[in-house]
């Protein structure tokens, strides 16, 4: 009897020394692998500003391109444009959809999964099979050429899930009881979203529109064959219009700018940094408006 | 004529039958306590009444309620709410400021004037005992208060829509033992101009602040008589081994 409890005995302690040892490999291995990533991030940064910042100068943001200024100032506004025309195409739609999936929609709806379904397909297909899709369907099959609306109506598709996604996730974390506060003071199902729900879940929404924005800053594929890669600020939704990611594409293509392409790059860079930080921001602001609730 | 009026109610979720046969009757200005152990089927009762049951899928329901004689299920269930006001277990205010909370309703129910919602704010927040401790920081969000602020502003929410009824959800459950009495106080004074039906765990409670009080137990009523009455001569031995904590 007093052997078997002594040979429990070791045994436990044998599993604890192996689970100590397993733990701190495994603890070392998670921060390695926490830091590889860290060090990925902050060395491309780094790298990217220090070949390209040294060499922006006032000829890169010349309102007229030519390539012997190789100005980005007019793919910039094209991605500033881009950027809006997109999320005005697909916030409504994104918004209006996830709206109906997580209030209106039954739980048991089969439809909720089909079309959840759908967006985690639609957020794994590669940007360049958007471009051609795009490509044919609006540039050629509804006629809108390379332009600006091509573009646009494109991105929209790809950043559908991105928004989707956050808008649902925003969505169903405001509480059921602030609902139910609404409606005990006989406000409707539409007041009471539009009053409620949505007010409280706007910082999620707005993250992920952020979330979006990164990544129509940083589309290049899905661009050339749908937005061309004419170097002029479009003045109507029906021109081509180059934005700063095709611009680097074709810059680096062209192999005779590469300082230029850095230091379009470097501003490329920041813009998107600053996107991502403000996404990061307005969520802990949200967050720290409704953690009481 | 009663205020309001339970016929013969039975409840399900899905197969499983919340209520069975409840009939109740509330007369105007009296305050009705539900009472009975977790899982009777009180608060399912008390969301009857304005119909938030609705809400839940797979809830069906047979028999009627009348409040003022008219049967709840014809009228708009919008209107309904707003004569049947409520006020939940734990406080469920919206991420806005004190002022538009208690604003929400009347707002919603089209009043724009800012005169007048100035007034009806001011006036709800005096009802409920909170307009001394809040009139300076009307602006401040209303998720800055405590637990029994909190809960004194939903009651001031509720009675901002001008309600009839008004229906409590253990409405000092999450409250420490001054906020509750603060809030029972203010149960004693609103039912002046109230009718207030209450779901309670606290038998105390009950008895301080019932003029008559109904015990259920497992979905049926099992004794509904004047508060005094229940507490010092029940009927039923049920009732009797509840209120003096054999079981429950």
């Amino acid at each position: 009897m007093n052997k078997e409890i002594h040979i429990q005995k070791t045994v436990e302690i044998a599993k604890k020394k192996k689970k100590k040892s397993t733990h701190s490999i495994a603890s070392v291995l998670v921060w390695a692998s926490a830091l590889l990533v860290v060090a990925v991030g902050i060395g491309i940064v780094i790298y990217i500003m220090i070949q390209g910042v040294p060499y922006l100068n006032s000829s890169l943001f010349e309102w007229n391109y030519s390539s012997e200024n190789v100005s980005m100032l007019p793919a910039l506004i094209n991605t500033i444009f881009m950027l809006i025309l997109s999320l005005l195409i697909a916030l409504p739609i994104g918004i209006a959809g996830s709206i109906y999936l997580v209030e209106y929609a039954k739980k048991s709806n089969p439809f909720i999964r089909i079309v959840n379904l759908m967006i985690d397909t639609l957020s794994g297909i590669p940007s360049i099979v958007y471009g051609l899709f795009g490509s044919l369907f609006f540039v050629k099959f509804f006629g809108m050429g390379l332009s600006l609306l091509s573009g646009a109506l494109t991105l929209s598709i790809m950043i559908l899930p991105i928004i989707m996604n956050t808008t649902q996730e925003a969505l169903r974390e405001v509480p059921m009881s602030m609902r139910e506060g609404s409606y005990g003071l006989g406000a409707g199902k539409l007041h009471t979203i539009l009053h409620v729900v949505l007010p409280s879940s706007l910082g999620g929404i707005i993250s992920g529109a952020i979330l979006a924005a990164g990544r129509i800053f940083g589309e290049s594929a899905a661009l050339i064959f749908t937005a061309g890669t004419l170097a002029a600020v479009s003045g109507n939704i029906m021109d081509p219009a180059r934005t700063m990611a095709v611009h680097l594409y074709a810059l680096s293509q062209e192999g005779l700018y590469i300082h230029e392409t850095y230091a379009s790059s470097a501003v490329l860079i920041i813009v998107v940094l600053i996107m991502n930080g403000l996404a990061g921001l307005i969520k802990k602001c949200s967050e720290r408006n409704t953690i009481h609730g | 004529m009663d205020k309001i009026e339970i016929q013969d109610l039975d409840l399900f979720y899905g197969n499983f039958q919340a209520l069975r046969k409840i009939n109740l009757r509330m007369k105007a200005h009296e305050v009705t306590a539900l009472i009975g152990p977790s899982g009777c089927g009180k608060s399912t009762l008390l969301k009857s009444i304005n119909r938030m049951n609705d809400l839940i899928e797979n809830c069906h329901i047979e028999g009627k309620i009348l409040v003022d004689g008219k049967n709840i299920d014809d009228e708009d269930v919008n209107l309904l709410r707003k004569k049947v006001g409520m006020v939940f277990q734990k406080a469920n205010l919206f991420p806005m400021s004190i002022y538009d909370n208690v604003a929400y309703g009347p707002k919603t129910h089209g009043i724009k004037d800012k005169k007048r919602l100035d007034e009806i704010v001011e006036c709800s927040l005096k009802q409920a005992a909170i307009w001394e401790e809040v009139k300076n920081d009307l602006k401040k969000s209303a998720l800055a208060l405590s637990g029994g602020q909190q809960q004194r502003l939903c009651i001031a929410r509720a009675l901002a829509i001008e309600p009839d009824v008004l229906l409590m959800d253990e409405p000092t459950s999450a409250l420490d033992p001054i906020s509750t009495a603060k809030v029972e106080e203010l149960i004693l004074q609103l039912k002046e101009n109230y009718t207030i039906v209450i779901v309670t765990h606290n038998m105390q409670q009950a008895l301080r602040i019932a003029d008559q009080t109904a015990f259920f137990l497992q979905g049926k009523v099992i004794e509904f008589d004047r508060t005094q009455k229940i507490f010092n001569d029940p009927k039923e031995k049920k009732t009797r081994d509840y209120i003096t904590g054999r079981f429950g």
